[in-house]
């Protein structure tokens, strides 16, 4: 019998496979398809004080091993998603749920945090200082020491629950970063957000994306996340968040390998709608394949050799 | 929605660039016209979203032009080739509201889905008109079997090579209809929505993430709301799109 219970932020999950932001909504499409309960937890949908369309289309755009998105956080505003979202969420996840909030300013990230942190189904709070489709908001406050730091700690002396804050890899020094977000207070940090990328449409000699850019995700970017998490998780004592192209339970074991306390799943929700559900149910034979008693033993694994 | 695997059991061209290919497995069906099955195909990340053409409980048929790699790579595929499908995707034709003698308008590809539905709305024991619209008369496909659901069938071609001379709406003109069904490209979608006397729906395409509503990859604006073409629609009502 192996144990997959990890520890997070002083929360339990009961395994550590977490579906990421933006690639689950509120959880009901997939909940239609099985019981999402199964899951640590999910991280919904980013969200914003205001409703927020986001950016024209065409807003999604194909590459070898993954896709570019440039959604540009689409939602319903942060009173709409406690109103209602949460409500309809109750019906069909029991387990504390990761709120994921972005902004464009510190005092509405340090608002919608405690918003939502509010309300009693949220565990932890999940702070977008890394999305690369918004102008003037999300990836600006995450590309900077200084600027993420003081976000960081705007939020924290607000927010009781705990708070992960999620990072850019569009960033020179991940460490850094990582540093940043400890001194600021944070309870854990979660990366790698997706890569700024483009393609272009050669029988229109134009941008696919009428973003022209967007962040890049799926199995491409794995190696990345891999050797992001490897390097934050070596730079800070607080819990790591690993995710990027994670498609398998033998992904998520290599990113706890690498310093991962628990492993967001992405796009790979987007293709299979049951993939989360696959890897919860291979990780116990993987884990005995690879002779794991114990998931919690395995953080940061591959640093001891 | 349904994942199911499935058979590729026929896969043949048409015309130039269009082929039919009938898809086989257990409760692979789709129940209502207009919607559309997501197709995984070897080597591509994302999965192919196509209308569906036909369909009964076990099998579903797609009709679909080679318009990318993606594409072409399905056109490729032998048959007997196992296929990974998320099937019965989207919202579909309403045909409760179409009254006796409801009008069809289908352009290029987007005519497949007129088929299914001029068969349920035949089943309803209503009168259908359809009109096909092409570019020209060796791009026409599935005029045969369009005649044998029993509807009124009307070709337009643009450069006049078969049937009425020009737009789908230039053969709309004199017709007496109830209600209109529309799917093409948006140009002809917005031509048939200022050129319609009565209400209708019409059906949306846009690039899709996941096609079952989970990535707000596909999302439009309309009167009622941000909806998600692949999930809220890809059937809009007349009445809520922006134009």
């Amino acid at each position: 019998m192996v144990n997959t219970k990890v520890d997070l932020c002083g929360i339990t999950l009961d395994n550590p496979v977490i579906p990421a932001s933006g690639t689950f909504g509120y959880g009901y499409e997939f909940a239609e398809l099985y019981d999402i309960n199964i899951l640590g937890t999910f991280s919904f949908k980013g969200t914003t004080r205001e409703p927020r369309f986001g950016n024209p289309t065409p807003r999604i755009a194909e590459c070898k091993s993954g896709m570019l998105n440039a959604v540009g956080l689409q939602n319903p505003g942060v009173e709409k998603v406690i109103s209602e979202e949460l409500t309809l969420l109750k019906k069909v996840f029991h387990k504390p749920v990761m709120a994921n909030v972005s902004g464009f300013s510190v005092e509405e990230y340090v608002e919608v945090s405690e918003r939502l942190s509010a309300c009693e189904q949220v565990g932890w709070i999940e702070l977008n200082v890394s999305c690369p489709n918004v102008h003037g908001g999300g990836m600006s406050f995450g590309t900077s020491c200084e600027s993420v730091r003081t976000v960081t700690e705007a939020v924290k002396k607000k927010v009781k629950k705990p708070l992960i804050v999620k990072l850019s890899p569009n960033v020179t020094d991940i460490a850094g970063m990582a540093k940043a977000c400890e001194d600021g207070g944070a309870d854990g940090i979660s990366l790698i957000n997706t890569l700024i990328g483009m393609r272009i449409d050669l029988k229109k000699r134009a941008p696919v994306l009428k973003n022209v850019t967007g962040g890049l995700s799926g199995g491409a970017i794995f190696p990345i996340a891999v050797r992001m998490v490897y390097q934050a998780s070596s730079a800070v004592s607080i819990p790591v968040v690993g995710m990027g192209g994670v498609e398998s339970a033998e992904d998520v074991i290599e990113l706890m390998l690498a310093g991962a306390t628990a492993v967001e799943v992405g796009a790979a929700n987007l293709v299979d709608p049951f993939v989360c559900k696959k890897i919860v149910e291979d990780l116990p034979s993987v884990m005995e394949r690879y002779g794991i008693t114990s998931l919690k033993k395995i953080i940061g694994g591959a640093k001891n050799g | 929605m349904k994942n199911t695997t499935v058979i590729l059991s026929e896969n043949i061209p048409l015309t130039e660039n269009v082929y039919k290919a009938v898809l086989t497995g257990h409760n692979a069906g789709v129940i209502v016209p207009g919607r559309f099955v997501n197709i995984k195909i070897d080597g591509f990340f994302l999965r192919r979203p196509l209308s569906v053409c036909d369909s009964d409980e076990n099998s579903v048929t797609v009709i679909y032009k080679v318009v990318g790699e993606g594409t072409k790579a399905f056109s490729e595929l032998k048959v007997g080739k196992k296929l990974d499908v998320l099937s019965d995707l989207g919202n579909g034709y309403d045909t409760k509201m179409s009254g006796e003698k409801p009008l069809l308008v289908g352009g290029g590809v987007g005519t497949p889905p007129m088929y299914m539905l001029a068969k349920r709305l035949i089943a309803e024991k209503k009168k259908p008109t359809v009109i096909l619209g092409f570019n020209t008369k060796k791009e026409i496909f599935f005029e045969e079997e369009f005649l044998k659901t029993g509807a009124k069938v009307v070709i337009a071609t643009a450069d006049g090579s078969a049937g009425v001379r020009g737009f789908v709406t230039d053969a709309i003109k004199d017709l007496d209809y109830s209600y209109v069904y529309a799917c093409g490209p948006e140009p002809m979608l917005k031509a048939v929505y200022h050129a319609s006397k009565t209400s209708g729906q019409f059906s949306f395409e846009e690039r899709m993430g996941c096609g079952f509503g989970a990535c707000m990859g596909c999302s439009c604006k309309t009167i009622t709301g941000y909806k998600r073409i692949c999930k809220d629609g890809p059937v809009l009502y007349k009445e809520e799109i922006l134009w």
